[in-house]
């Protein structure tokens, strides 16, 4: 991994450590799966999804209710699918 | 390694709800105030607290904070000092209405007046019958808290450093405390923030458990520091569990399933309940249900491949009521479960929630020791709140709501006491202990060239599945003895742990390692002094106590009311009275804990 790179994913990474342990989970489980191949579009999605509050945030992930924009759409459905549920 | 230092007069660590509200007395008072947070301020753990803030304001029905205090002291089972529950009881209304003027958006009664809610445990007229205390903001009351916080500290000018990891305390040969080292996540520099007052505000450690309701940030990062500079830590070995936690992974599965006519069944399908309390069975306290679960386990009728959990069965309800009445459990149960709750009944099990001891303060929010034939002398220059500190106002086992009214209470006092401390006695910064620097950079150095040392997310696992075993929520002599030894061990490999990733933008790998570092002393504080605790008081409670009329319920009034104080130096342990005399009303006598 180049080092640009590297340190956009790990920026990620740490964005990922929310306040609610749900989403904590959710977000371990999808950088198992997808570390290796998010490209930028993705990073984009999941970078906007990240400023979120944590309750709307987990709205969304737990389907409570949709994302407007599709981008963020689309990588909600990869948090939905590589929830602990789809190991079981 | 190089480090710079930079001035302040107070350095607060710790962004939730108790740094937050210290931060406000101070920056209002005109003081240079840094706030070091490894989140973003609102994302810290607070906002998952849903139930609301306890205070006797009595919009709904009449309410007193001497009853308050009461039903405080008893939830402690009588280990909390009543000095300290006076003062937070009293303060309640204060803070409420300061709060409610820094634009929190509490529910309201038509008349204008915040609305107020019963909860589990606050009583009317000295434990007569429910009342209405709580005060809440839909279900986001803490994430409303920090919101209106936080914009309180952006109008005073509060100076925060977000992405900040805090490192060690700087404390000299006298004891005394000028500041903390820490690291910028982004750059990997270190600073050293020299400080005439330091306050931690760090939270709980509830990741020191494998099953535990908390989010990944609460690694007790403040408990590791204070320990490591020589504060003992005050009665470690009570923590609260919640009986329902998804098993495997710690998501709370809240109490309304159970009260909705949710069963608890063994491997057997037994509604094993009703043997162990035959008039509540499901609904019966917490500490009661969690405890009849790890029997159930413990004697082999745990159900799954390992036999290590329990079914939270609730299939006999009609689905629309669960999706009604219990919104989020659909979705939980099929996120972290991989279970459809309609149709197959919940793994679950006791889930550790909420730390009452910490750092050990009096109820001004200094951070006390015992030195010169006292217990508890202020350490000059040190201060905390919040879940990191022990006040101690929930001893054995804390009230909900109590909780959110501890930080704002104990983190309003922290801030005064420092404000005061500043204007009056602490006019010049002390000159930092080089060699408290040097032992942190030593620390981080040898995390940076560690070879063939310890994978930390494997010592982490082995950590957490110890506690869990050995010192979880019911609690066995010969288990105890060896998750000290187990832990010790551990210890030795956290003390070599290695990182293969050695960059320096936003390393998570370097950071998990620097948590674990604190989660261990934690951890230790915690086996170590229930192992010596040889009685059942509140969360804390051993197969080996026995029930009988000078020890009901296992509590040991005559050997064990005192507060444990664990020092990581040799592992040792001391003890301290508890407070028994509050500040203005006459003690609140001993007498059994029951409901």
């Amino acid at each position: 991994m180049d080092e640009d790179r590297k340190a956009r994913i790990n920026r990620l990474k740490w964005h990922c450590r929310r306040a609610l342990l749900e989403l904590d989970l959710v977000f371990d489980r999808f950088w198992e799966r997808y570390e290796d191949s998010l490209d930028e579009q993705g990073e984009a999605a999941l970078e906007s999804l990240l400023e979120l509050e944590d309750h709307d945030l987990w709205a969304l992930v737990s389907g409570r209710e949709a994302a407007d924009d599709h981008r963020q759409a689309a990588m909600i459905e990869r948090l939905r699918e590589v929830s602990p549920a789809a190991n079981f | 390694m190089t480090y710079t230092v930079r001035k302040f007069d107070a350095v607060i660590v710790g962004a939730g709800g108790a740094g937050l509200r210290a931060a406000i007395q101070l920056s209002e008072a005109g003081y240079k105030t840094a706030v070091l947070t490894k989140v973003f301020p609102t994302r810290s753990h607070t906002v998952a607290a849903q139930g609301g803030v306890a205070a006797s304001l009595g919009n709904s029905e009449e309410d007193h904070w001497h009853w308050h205090m009461y039903d405080t002291v008893k939830g402690s089972d009588w280990l909390g000092d009543q000095d300290a529950i006076e003062f937070m009881c009293r303060k309640a209304n204060e803070v409420v209405v300061e709060l409610e003027h820094y634009g929190m958006p509490f529910d309201r009664l038509d008349n204008g007046k915040i609305y107020q809610r019963p909860f589990g445990g606050h009583m009317s007229n000295f434990g007569e019958k429910p009342v209405r205390r709580s005060c809440a903001a839909a279900d986001r009351t803490g994430h409303a808290m920090l919101h209106a916080m936080y914009q309180r500290n952006v109008k005073v000018n509060t100076q925060f450093f977000v992405e900040w990891q805090a490192l060690d305390l700087v404390r000299d040969a006298e004891g005394d405390v000028m500041g903390v080292t820490a690291m910028d996540m982004e750059t990997g520099e270190i600073v050293v923030f020299h400080a005439k007052a330091t306050i931690f505000a760090t939270g709980g450690a509830g990741r020191i458990y494998y099953s535990s309701t908390n989010a990944f940030i609460n690694t007790g990062d403040g408990v590791g520091m204070a320990a490591r500079a020589g504060i003992p830590l005050e009665d470690m070995e009570f923590w609260q569990f919640h009986p329902t936690g998804v098993a495997g992974a710690g998501v709370l599965i809240t109490e309304g399933v159970r009260g909705e006519g949710g069963i608890l069944r063994n491997s057997a399908g037994e509604r094993f309940m009703e043997r162990y309390a035959p008039n509540a069975k499901d609904l019966a306290s917490r500490d009661v249900v969690s405890r009849a679960m790890t029997t159930e386990i413990n004697e082999g009728r745990g159900c799954g491949p390992n036999k290590d959990y329990v079914l939270l069965d609730i299939t006999h309800l009609p689905p629309e009521t669960i999706m009604k009445r219990l919104p989020g459990i659909h979705e939980i149960g099929i996120q972290f479960a991989g279970v459809d709750c309609l149709k197959e009944p919940l793994p679950v099990v006791p889930t550790c929630h909420y730390q009452m001891g910490g750092i050990p303060t009096n109820y001004s929010g200094q951070v006390v020791v015992p030195k010169g034939g006292k217990h508890s002398e202020p350490v000059l220059g040190f201060y905390a709140a919040g879940e990191c500190a022990c006040a101690s106002v929930h001893g054995a086992n804390r009230l909900g709501t109590n909780s959110l009214l501890d930080l704002l209470v104990f983190g309003k006092s922290a801030g005064e006491t420092a404000v005061n401390d500043l204007k009056n006695s602490v006019k010049a910064h002390k000159p930092l202990a080089q060699d408290a620097i040097d032992r942190s950079l030593a620390r981080v150095d040898r995390l940076n060239h560690q070879k063939d040392g310890a994978d930390v997310h494997e010592t982490r696992l082995a950590m957490q599945r110890t506690m869990q075993k050995h010192a979880g929520v019911f609690r066995f002599k010969d288990m105890l003895a060896e998750g000290v030894s187990r832990i010790n061990e551990i210890a030795g490999q956290v003390a070599q742990t290695q990182i293969k990733d050695k960059s320096m933008v936003f390393n998570t790998a370097r950071i998990e390692a620097l948590e674990l570092d604190n989660l261990i002393e934690v951890a230790k504080a915690t086996i170590v002094s229930a192992n010596a605790r040889t009685e059942s008081r509140g969360a804390h409670v051993r197969d080996d106590a026995v029930d009988t009329p000078e020890t009901p319920d296992g509590r040991d009034d005559k050997n064990w009311l005192k507060h444990t104080l664990w020092y990581r130096d040799g592992n040792r342990l001391d003890y301290k009275p508890v407070q028994m005399k509050p500040m203005s009303v006459d003690t609140i006598e001993l007498k059994k804990r029951a409901y």
